[in-house]
C-alpha cells in the first residue's frame, strides 16, 4: 500500500504573474534636432521636437553609416569584405562620438536549433564587436546581445530572408 | 492548500481504507491457473512496432449518492473521470477505448463484480470501472479497477483520495495504474508540461511561460510575455523552473518559483547564459555560457554562486543533459564543424562524440530510463530522434520542422515543437512514442514550443 501526501500549489498563491517583470526597454524613437550637423558633438539630451535627427543618436548612426548591418554565411561568422567596408563606416562615425555607446545584436536564420542559434548570434555580434575594436573603438563602449532566430527581419522561409536575418546589428544607445 | 491521498497499489489485498469506500468489499482472490493452461497474459507492448491497439471498455463511473461538489456533482464527475481514462489511453496509441456512449451505464453495486458476459460482447478485452464518491471532509474518492475480461479476472485496482480541485488528476491516475499493469511500462499520465507559449507576428514574438497538464487540461500563463522567455525546464521536485530570460535586456537563466511566482537570477555576470537543466537530484543547473563569442557548458548550485566550467572547446558546447544518475552529460558541439553529439562524465572529462550519421545533430536529452537519448537531427528538416548513449541504433521519429524533444516521466513518449514555414512561421506542441507511429498534437490556447515534460507527480 502506497500511501503519499502531496502538498499542490492553489492557483492564489500563482496568480501573481509577472508582479516581478520590468517593462521591457525599448530604444526612444529617434530624437529630432534641426541643428543637425555631422561635425557637432552630440547633445546631452534628445532634441527639440521639430523633425531633425540629433547627432550621435541612433538616427544620425543610421544615416551616416553605409548599413547598421553586417550580414554572414551560413553558419558562419566571418567578417567579409563587405562587412570591412560597414564595420569601418561604423568605425569612423563612433570615433567621431567618442562618449556614445553602442550595443551589437546578434541573429541567426530560422535553420539552426534554438539553443546553438543563441551561441551563434552571440559570436556574431561578438566578431563584429572584435572588428571595430580592432578598429580603435575602445571595447568598454560596445555590448553585445545575442537573440539567436527570435527576432528575424525578413519572415520568409527561404534563401533570400535567411540572408537577411544572418545578421549583427550595431545600435546606438542614447 | 491541496492534498491528495494515493491509497493502494496491491492487486488481491483490500486495502482497509479503501475497503470501507468500495461498494461491497472485495473478497475474491485471483485464482491460481492450473499448469498447461494458462491463458497468455492481457498486455500491451509499448516498442513493439505495428499492433493493434486494444478494445477497453471504459463506462461512466457511478457514484452511489449524487452530491454536489466544488468540482461538479459526484455524478457528472464519474462521466468525466471515465473520459479523462478514456483519452489519456487513447492518446498513449496503445488503446481503443470504447467509451461510455458506446457502453451501458454501470450500477454501483457492479464495480467490483463486473457483469463479464455483458463485457465480453462488447469487444473489449479489458474493462477499467470505477465510483466516485464525495467524502464527508470535502474530498472525493474515486475507486479505480481493471479487469481482464477474457479471464473475468481482476487484475489491480486502487483508489484516489484528492480535493475537488485537483479532481482531475484522479483520473490521470486511475489511467496511470491501467497503462502501467496492461504494458509493463511505467506511468506517465499525472504529469505535467511546461512550455513557451508564443504570440503575435514572426519577427516580434511575444513569450511566456506556462504550465498545463500533459492533456492540456488546467493551462495557466506564469510570465506576462514581456521579456522573451525560452527552454523552461521543471525542477525534479517540480517546486521551480529553471528557463532562460530577456528581462531587463540581459538574456540569462532563471529560477521561477512556482510557490512565490518570482524569478530569481542564477548566474550574476553580464555574460549570456541560457540552456539551463537541473541535475536529477536538482541541487545543481548545467548550463552554457558565451564569453567572447565562445560558448561552453558551465554548472553552478542551484542555489547560485560560482559556475564551475566543464567545457574548454573553441567551438559552441551547449544543449548539456545529464543522465538520470547523474554520472554523465550528454551535450552538443560544433568542434568537428557542424553540430554533433558528445557525451562526458559529470566533471567534464572523458568528452567524447557519439553522433557520426550524415547531417547535424542537436538538443541531446538523456531518456529518464536511460537508456536512449532523444535528439533534433538537421538537415533540410528538422527531425526528432533516438540513439543509444554509445551513439548506436539511431532512428528518426518524425519529419516536419521539429525541435526540442522532451521525455515523458517513463521515457517511452517524446514531446517536441514543430514550427510552421514562411512568414506564419507558427509553433505547435506535439508528441510523438518511441516507434514514431503515434503521433499527436497537443492543443493548446496560444502557439507554443520548447516543451518540457515534468516528473510524474506524486
Amino acid at each position: 500500500m502506497a500511501r503519499l501526501t502531496t502538498t499542490l500549489l492553489t492557483a492564489a498563491a500563482l496568480a501573481s504573474l509577472g508582479a516581478c517583470a520590468h517593462k521591457p526597454k525599448q530604444l526612444p524613437p529617434p530624437p529630432v534636432d534641426n541643428s543637425a550637423g555631422l561635425n557637432t558633438p552630440p547633445p546631452a539630451t534628445a532634441g527639440n521636437g521639430d523633425g531633425a535627427i540629433t547627432p550621435g543618436s541612433d538616427a544620425d548612426f543610421r544615416r551616416s553609416v553605409s548599413s547598421n548591418t553586417v550580414l554572414f554565411g551560413l553558419d558562419q561568422s566571418d567578417i567579409d569584405s563587405e562587412a570591412r567596408a560597414i564595420l569601418d563606416s561604423q568605425a569612423t562615425w563612433l570615433q567621431r562620438y567618442p562618449q556614445v555607446r553602442a550595443t551589437i545584436e546578434g541573429h541567426a536564420d530560422e535553420r539552426g536549433t534554438r539553443e546553438y542559434n543563441l551561441a551563434l548570434g552571440d559570436r556574431r555580434a561578438n566578431a563584429a564587436k572584435n572588428y571595430l575594436v580592432a578598429r580603435g573603438i575602445d571595447p568598454s563602449r560596445l555590448t553585445t546581445i545575442s537573440y539567436g532566430k527570435e527576432r528575424p527581419v525578413a519572415l520568409g522561409s527561404d534563401e533570400a530572408s535567411w540572408a537577411q536575418n544572418r545578421r549583427s546589428v550595431t545600435v546606438v544607445l542614447n | 492548500m491541496i492534498r491528495s491521498l494515493l491509497i493502494a497499489l496491491s492487486v488481491t489485498t483490500a486495502v482497509p481504507a479503501f475497503a470501507q469506500d468500495a461498494p461491497a468489499p472485495a473478497p475474491q482472490q485471483q485464482q491460481a491457473t492450473p499448469a498447461g493452461q494458462e491463458a497468455a497474459p492481457l498486455e500491451v507492448s509499448v516498442t513493439g512496432g505495428v499492433s493493434a491497439p486494444m478494445p477497453i471498455a471504459i463506462p461512466a463511473m457511478p457514484t452511489a449518492q449524487v452530491v454536489s461538489t466544488p468540482a461538479g456533482s459526484t455524478d457528472v464527475l464519474g462521466r468525466q473521470m471515465a473520459e479523462i481514462i478514456a483519452n489519456d489511453l487513447k492518446n498513449s496509441g496503445l488503446f481503443t477505448p470504447l467509451g461510455a456512449g458506446q457502453l451501458r451505464a454501470v450500477g454501483f453495486q457492479e464495480v467490483n463484480a463486473p457483469a463479464f458476459d455483458y463485457w465480453g460482447g462488447t469487444g473489449a478485452q479489458a474493462l477499467v470501472q470505477g465510483f466516485v464518491r464525495a467524502t464527508g471532509d470535502g474530498n472525493l474518492t474515486i475507486g479505480c479497477y481493471l479487469y481482464d475480461v477474457f479471464s473475468k479476472v481482476e487484475l489491480t485496482r486502487s483508489g484516489f483520495v484528492v480535493s475537488p480541485s485537483d479532481w482531475r488528476r484522479a483520473g490521470h491516475k486511475c489511467a496511470d495504474m491501467v497503462y502501467a499493469r496492461l504494458t509493463g511500462e511505467g506511468p506517465y499520465f499525472d504529469s505535467r508540461v511546461v512550455y513557451v507559449s508564443e504570440t503575435g507576428p514572426k519577427g516580434k514574438r511575444v513569450k511566456r511561460l506556462a504550465i498545463m497538464d500533459q492533456d492540456g487540461a488546467n493551462h495557466r500563463f506564469l510570465t506576462n510575455g514581456q521579456s522573451i522567455v525560452l527552454t523552461p525546464r521543471f525542477a525534479p521536485n517540480q517546486q521551480s523552473i529553471v528557463y532562460m530570460s530577456y528581462e531587463n535586456d540581459k538574456p540569462s537563466i532563471y529560477v521561477y518559483d512556482l510557490g512565490s511566482g518570482r524569478p530569481r537570477r542564477v548566474v550574476q555576470n553580464a555574460a549570456l547564459t541560457f540552456a539551463p537543466r537541473f541535475s536529477p537530484d536538482g541541487r545543481w543547473i548545467l548550463f552554457s555560457m558565451a564569453q567572447g563569442g565562445n560558448t561552453d557548458i558551465y554548472r553552478v548550485s542551484a542555489q547560485g554562486g560560482t559556475p564551475q566550467r566543464l567545457t574548454s572547446s573553441p567551438g559552441i558546447d551547449t544543449g548539456g543533459s545529464y543522465s538520470p544518475d547523474g554520472s554523465r552529460i550528454v551535450f552538443e558541439s560544433d568542434r568537428s564543424g557542424g553540430q554533433q553529439i558528445y557525451v562526458m562524465n559529470a566533471d567534464g572529462s572523458g568528452q567524447q562524440r557519439i553522433s557520426f550519421g550524415g547531417g547535424r545533430y542537436a538538443t541531446p536529452v538523456w531518456s529518464p530510463r536511460g537508456d536512449l537519448i532523444a535528439f533534433t537531427k538537421l538537415g533540410g528538416a528538422f527531425r526528432i530522434g533516438t540513439m543509444s548513449p554509445s551513439g548506436s541504433g539511431e532512428k528518426i521519429l518524425t519529419g516536419g520542422q521539429d525541435e526540442g524533444p522532451s521525455w515523458s516521466p517513463n521515457g517511452r513518449v517524446i514531446t517536441f515543437y514543430r514550427s510552421g514555414q514562411g512568414s506564419g512561421g507558427k509553433a505547435d506542441l506535439w508528441m510523438v512514442d518511441l516507434t514514431g507511429q503515434v503521433e499527436r498534437k497537443i492543443p493548446t490556447p496560444l502557439d507554443g514550443s520548447d516543451p518540457a515534460w515534468g516528473p510524474l507527480r506524486p
